[in-house]
């Protein structure tokens, strides 16, 4: 019989927060940690289908795959519909350091009229939609946690942490939740 | 809550997701392996522990990730001013208010303690 490694999800199933800000879990998506130099971004960009942006706290969205500006010359690449994205930037052609992190993070999305104060129950961003708009992503902190936080609609933050750190991460978030009212 | 103005964010984010990086404009030497062990001693270990200005290398740990420079009082904890990795001390009486110049030192305070 074939010995078969089964993968677990570490939020499989998680669903919380309040009337105000709902919580759940990200279906599974590819993630790339992608690292490149100036001279690189538009050959990767070609590759990717997506404008790598270069202006700090700015993604570029479309088709279910999102680049989120993290560093000067650091990127989080995530696809919802798991496609191949190490083959796509290895098909690049320039210099580029690219590691397959799918499994390594997970992600909590917060929706709802109250996702902002949940989100700033840990995070001491602004999170307002001047300071931190649609669109908007960031490396950040939530409590003792490192996370990255994207803002797909003005009600909703895609809550992104190594697995690891799900539990805490989407503990905290559930009580800031409730904080934020029903 | 500290705000420290990241040069690559360019904004201010709160203190929580930085980490101090010890003293900037630190010349590493080239000579290293005739150095004597005191003079790599002073080199590697000996710091000057300013009570003041002070400049130093701060990382944006849990943000962008790079490491800048950062002059800043040690008696107020302001920051003065940020500036990128690489560049040289900035002017600071430039920068500085005149009514803030007047730091607490070291001889104004305690150099005369009987
Ligand atoms: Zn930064």
């Amino acid at each position: 019989m074939a010995d078969l490694a089964t993968r677990t999800l570490p939020l499989s199933g998680f669903h919380g927060g309040s009337g105000a800000a709902s919580l759940s879990a990200a279906a599974p998506a590819t993630r790339l940690s992608l690292r490149a130099k100036a001279d690189a971004v538009s050959a990767l960009s070609l590759a990717l289908g997506l404008s790598l942006p270069t202006r700090p706290k700015t993604s570029a969205s479309g088709h279910g795959r999102h680049a989120l500006w993290l560093g000067p010359d650091e990127w989080l690449i995530i696809d919802e519909n798991g496609a191949d994205m190490m083959g796509a930037v290895a098909s690049s052609g320039v210099l580029h350091s690219a590691t397959d992190i799918s499994h390594r993070n997970t992600a909590v999305i917060v929706k709802g009229r109250g996702a902002e104060v949940a989100v700033n129950g840990g995070c001491p961003q602004d999170l307002s939609l001047a300071v931190f708009p649609v669109g908007a992503c960031s490396r950040t902190v939530l409590g003792k946690a490192e996370v990255v936080l994207l803002r797909t609609a003005e009600d909703t933050f895609r809550v992104e942490c190594w697995r690891s750190f799900a539990p805490y991460v989407s503990g905290l978030l559930n009580e800031a939740a409730e904080d934020a009212g029903n | 809550m500290l705000l420290i103005y990241c040069p690559y964010c360019e904004e201010e984010r709160s203190e929580l997701e930085f980490r101090q990086a010890g003293d900037a404009h630190i010349a590493r030497p080239t000579n290293m392996t005739e150095m004597t062990d005191e003079e790599f001693e002073a080199f590697f270990f000996l710091r000057d522990n300013v009570k003041g200005l002070t400049y130093e290398r701060w990382r944006h740990l849990n943000g962008c990730g790079r490491f800048f420079n950062a002059a800043r009082d040690t008696v107020s904890d302001k920051f003065v001013t940020t500036y990128k990795a690489g560049l040289p001390k900035p002017d600071i009486s430039a920068l500085r208010p005149a009514t803030e110049a007047t730091v607490e030192t070291y001889e104004a305070t305690e150099s005369n303690a009987k």
